[in-house]
């Protein structure tokens, strides 16, 4: 895609854009629809479409395949240790009540938000390392060969 | 028009099409949620992946010379079932319906006292089914480990020869 310079300009702009969306359906969650794996994929989607747009050694730049494949991991290790936490401060695994024992309501917001950006993040990074693994494997293809 | 398509670019540029059709149907009826993940994974991210894979293998589906008769007719068959199936189901937004009756209830009258939050989908996700929540992470994590196995891994062995 070396001449495509209407797709590349557009493209440059709704980036920015998808990933604002994404980190507000990921964190505004607790009052709008939405949550982490929505979130997840919105931003995937966009890291893709950058990827297809302006190459994948581009996006490669931005986000290095061992970054991805890595950070995949520390959304369950986020969402796995909000669960420890409660079980070292004494409550069931995953009882958010743990998290401000004062005031329980709180503790549960604070507990869904932390869940929900642990979702997120591996969403995310999976569904990026995904296409890093199918993209990597295609042979470059100029426009006519499609 | 699908069925009968050998080109597949075609066929996958339909199909992604067909995703974001039945995206605005989700909206339609109200599972916005459902609605957001169909856009992005079914007409993005999926088409996306079946381009690649098509890149890499070939681009005519093979002709085949079997008859296609009894497949037709299994796929009639189903299609007959599913719709007699539907007869028995509630209409849409009925109030009497089992999931407006069981439990749905009692999770929007209990979300907001509990946890003061509105959105009833993601306190049951996150708090009320939060174990539940965490195996589902740990299966998207999973499928992407396997799929970085199964093709990066290929990719690297056959740089070293």
């Amino acid at each position: 895609m070396k001449h495509h310079l209407i797709l590349k300009v557009i493209t440059k702009f709704m980036v920015g854009v998808i990933v604002l969306f994404g980190l507000y359906v990921q964190f505004h969650g607790d009052y709008s629809p939405g949550g982490g794996f929505q979130a997840g994929v919105i931003i995937a989607a966009a890291f893709i479409l950058y990827g297809i747009v302006m190459g994948l050694e581009n996006v490669q730049k931005v986000m290095p395949i061992w970054f991805a494949q890595k950070a995949a991991a520390v959304g369950v290790l986020l969402y796995a240790l909000t669960g420890f936490f409660s079980i070292i401060f004494g409550f069931e695994f995953l009882n958010y009540h743990a998290i401000s024992p004062e005031h329980p309501k709180h503790g549960q917001h604070y507990g869904i938000i932390l869940v929900e950006l642990g979702v997120g993040i591996t969403v995310t990074f999976v569904m990026i390392a995904i296409y890093y693994s199918f993209a990597g494997r295609t042979p470059h293809l100029d426009d006519k060969e499609w | 028009m699908a069925l009968t398509l050998k080109h597949l670019f075609a066929v996958i540029m339909l199909s992604g099409a067909f995703s974001l059709v039945s995206a605005m149907l989700f909206v339609v009826m109200d599972a916005v949620d459902v609605a957001f993940t169909e856009a992005a994974v079914g007409a993005g991210v999926s088409t996306v992946l079946m381009l690649a894979t098509m890149a890499l293998t070939v681009r005519v589906q093979k002709e085949t010379k079997r008859p296609i008769i009894l497949p037709l007719v299994v796929v009639c068959l189903v299609g007959v079932l599913l719709i007699y199936g539907t007869l028995d189901m509630p209409n849409f937004g009925a109030f009497d319906s089992p999931a407006q009756l069981h439990l749905g209830s009692t999770y929007l009258s209990i979300t907001y006292e509990d946890m003061g939050i509105p959105n009833v989908v993601t306190g049951i996700l996150a708090s009320y089914r939060g174990y539940d929540t965490l195996g589902e992470t740990v299966v998207v994590l999973t499928a992407g480990l396997g799929v970085i196995l199964l093709l990066s891994g290929l990719k690297g062995r056959k740089h070293k020869e």
